[in-house]
């Protein structure tokens, strides 16, 4: 395992492998890995959140109180955030959250040559972000009309500094779809990237003779990483659920 | 992560451009390895696979299918569902609330009657101790006065009778004198003497 383990680069768990080529009108909708792990993700949370909750116990069950905590959980960050107005998104928000939620933890399970992490990848998070603006923005001008755009014009600000204002507020606005992609993107994939780079490095260790002692040092600091990566991928879907709730927030309550 | 099986990921690697079993397990030499890293990993035309645009498209038609269906099953069934459960138990609390809070009020009051029933038997224990020993008292003060009426009458009776004795006997002393009297005038002088006269001379002690 040592010789052929630090062989391999720490970015092909990264790798989009085809498993069915599927093309429609010349669209490659092959299924992919990242595809698969989608489907998994998304049989996966149906059937935990509509069969724990099947009993409709008044004294929940422990899988109905799981599902419950989820649902109160981000109905709160919902509630808190953009108000009870908001609560027409709760749906978005919260299918947002328990997807990426639950292929970032998919992704921390080690199922050797098949795991993969579809949130590591820029084209689901810049979907998902673009997802989250166009709806801010669509619904923002739907309430508010033109009036929605006031949200560029800081209040309470001289008029003279509106020329230095409203370009910063606009280019804010902009980078948020940007850091609500880079920021889960990135973090997913440095993550796997140093999870892997120390996995490695046990192997390399393992295979150098007297030093195959320090073995166990990068397979300690590969378990408290694995923790750390856990953490990591719980708490990043909260951002991006918590984030979606602030600029929807904008969208229902206008400028601020 | 930790790829216990390099040779499958190896693989699967290399054969990732074109349609394949999904997990074939016939074992890739390390060549092919490093093939596919050179391919996918470190080639300068920028082909890092997240970045790399040939992935995109059927990522993001997986992406868009598998997120509709899910914010339909959410928004239609499941989240309906909880919300229900939730609401439901909060409802049946706030009535149980309810009812332990009119169940407390009834407790209240009738803990408030309780105290005012047993106030009031309290007072009127007071009130017929009273009577009581007001009537007991009078009945007391009445047997009394008339015990000593009784004694006074008694007592009256008593003194009329031993005056009565008494006068008797101071007669009789007065009698028994004069008789002595008379027998002592006779020896002495020989002279009989009227017993009247004998008394008219003595003291009257008889008075």
């Amino acid at each position: 395992m040592a010789a052929d383990g630090h062989g391999h680069s720490p970015i092909e768990q990264f790798e989009i492998k085809e498993l069915l080529p599927i093309n429609i009108f010349g669209i490659d909708a092959s299924l992919t890995n990242s595809g698969a792990y989608m489907l998994v993700a998304l049989g996966l949370i149906f059937g935990f959140l509509y069969f724990s909750t099947g009993g409709r116990s008044l004294v929940p069950t422990r899988l109905q109180s799981i599902s419950e905590l989820i649902y109160e959980f981000v109905a709160n960050t919902v509630r808190e955030n953009v108000g009870n107005q908001g609560m027409q998104f709760f749906p978005l928000v919260f299918s947002l959250f328990i997807f990426v939620l639950v292929l970032n933890l998919l992704g921390m399970i080690p199922i050797p040559g098949i795991t993969f992490t579809v949130t590591s990848h820029i084209a689901i998070t810049a979907s998902l972000a673009i997802l989250v603006i166009s709806i801010v923005v669509l619904y923002g001008l739907y309430k508010h009309g033109l009036g929605f755009f006031k949200i560029f014009v800081p209040s309470g600000v001289p008029l003279a500094l509106y020329p230095l204002l409203i370009p910063i507020e606009i280019i804010s606005f902009i980078s948020r779809p940007i850091s609500l992609s880079v920021r889960l993107f990135a973090n997913m994939l440095a993550g796997h990237i140093a999870l892997k780079i120390f996995a490695g490095f046990i192997g390399v260790l393992l295979g150098a003779g007297v030093w195959a002692i320090l073995a166990p040092l990068p397979l300690l600091l590969t378990v408290a990483l694995t923790a750390l990566e856990v953490l990591v991928a719980v708490l990043q879907a909260y951002v991006f659920a918590v984030l979606t709730c602030i600029y929807l927030s904008d969208a229902v309550h206008g400028s601020h | 992560m930790a790829e216990k099986s390099p040779d499958t990921t190896g693989a699967d690697a290399g054969h990732d451009i074109a349609p394949q079993d999904a997990h074939p397990t016939a074992a890739a030499g390390s060549h092919d390895v490093q093939t596919s890293t050179a391919e996918h990993g470190d080639t300068p035309g920028g082909s890092f696979t997240p970045f790399n645009s040939e992935t995109f498209a059927p990522q993001l038609v997986w992406l868009v299918l598998t997120f509709t269906v899910l914010y339909v099953l959410m928004s239609r069934l499941v989240l309906p569902r909880i919300g229900e459960i939730i609401d439901e138990r909060r409802e049946r609390i706030q009535r149980d609330l309810d009812t332990a809070e009119r169940l407390k009020a009834d407790t209240d009051k009738a803990i408030a009657n309780y105290e005012k029933a047993f106030a009031d038997a309290r007072g009127n224990a007071g009130s017929i101790a009273r009577e009581t020993r007001e009537k007991l008292d009078a009945k007391v003060a009445q047997r009394q006065a008339a015990a000593d009426a009784d004694n006074a009458a008694n007592i009256a009776a008593a003194e009329k009778s031993i005056q009565e004795t008494r006068s008797k006997a101071l007669a009789n002393v007065d009698n028994i004198a004069t008789d002595v009297a008379g027998a002592v005038i006779k020896q002495l002088i020989d002279t009989d003497v009227s017993a009247s006269d004998i008394r008219a001379a003595l003291p009257n002690r008889a008075s």
